[in-house]
């Protein structure tokens, strides 16, 4: 019953970091080249876009449930499970979900980056 | 990509890295806190450690936020993931901590994930998501299939 409660902590992480930042990246791309941006409009053009785009807000607020469910799953399961399986299973998710919401083009290299990862970051954290 | 650009990338991995483990040291110093001393949070931001990786975290939002406004999700989220790399290393010869065989391996699995992303463009998908997403629709509704993510790969622009 312990396990299910952390693998379903870890599952609620998982899914608001990956929908955080999808949410992040699709308000960023709507903002356009920051750096391009800042040059030709100015920096309070850049941060009055940032902060008028609701996907921008929607982001932080998933990313701010991610944090507080990390914390409840890290007071019901061991760090060691609970941190490398959030992280790595969120690099995973976070490939799917590009690929199927922003259309970002996964190709071969990019899946074995993110395995690779994945695979490392499991290793370093267990 | 350029020079600046992997700087704003640096910055992120970087960022990260020293803000959590700020956060950390300063954390394991003003102990812990309970829903019911919620003072505890106002004690622990008065902490210097703790005050200066909230500024780090900052820093860390600032440049994910600019990396992610010129460059693909799925690159710089490998692109970035030096951090663990980073924080292992900082373990081992700042904070003599043992670092295992199995960490190693982790290092050098991360390590050749960053080599295999960084090759590769930075920016896939070049128009506007809501823009790309009806033309996609559109040709599915005239294919009867998706569209195969390899044929595209190549045209990605190199930035």
């Amino acid at each position: 019953m312990r396990s299910a409660y952390t693998w379903g902590g870890i599952l609620t992480v998982v899914f608001a970091s990956v929908v955080g930042d999808i949410l992040l990246a699709r308000a960023m791309k709507q903002v356009g080249d920051v750096h391009d941006l800042w040059r030709c409009s100015g920096l309070w053009t850049v941060v009055s876009r940032v902060l008028g785009n609701p996907n921008f807000f929607l982001g932080v607020a998933a990313m701010a449930v991610a944090f507080f469910s990390l914390l409840f799953s890290l007071s019901w399961g061991d760090v060691s499970l609970v941190a490398p399986a959030a992280a790595s299973l969120t690099f995973i998710g976070n490939a799917f979900a590009a690929k199927i919401f922003l259309h970002e083009k996964v190709d071969r290299r990019r899946w074995i980056a993110v395995l690779l990862v994945a695979a490392g970051v499991a290793l370093l954290a267990g | 990509m350029n020079f600046r650009k992997y700087l704003v990338l640096a910055g992120v991995t970087v960022f990260a890295a020293a803000g959590d483990s700020m956060l950390s040291h300063g954390m394991k110093q003003t102990g812990n806190i309970s829903l019911h001393h919620l003072q505890g949070v106002i004690l622990a931001v008065r902490n210097p450690w703790v005050a200066v990786g909230i500024l780090l975290l900052l820093a860390f939002f600032a440049s994910y936020m600019n990396s992610l406004s010129w460059a693909d999700l799925t690159y710089v989220l490998p692109a970035t993931s030096l951090g663990y790399v980073l924080l292992a290393l900082v373990a081992k010869f700042a904070l003599h901590e043992a670092v295992s065989p199995m960490r190693w391996l982790g290092i050098a699995l991360i390590s050749g994930g960053v080599g295999f992303v960084a090759g590769g463009p930075a920016l896939t998908a070049q128009e506007h998501p809501d823009d790309r997403k009806s033309s996609v629709l559109a040709k599915d509704a005239r294919d009867g299939a998706p569209v195969p993510a390899e044929e595209v790969v190549s045209g990605g622009v190199q930035r």
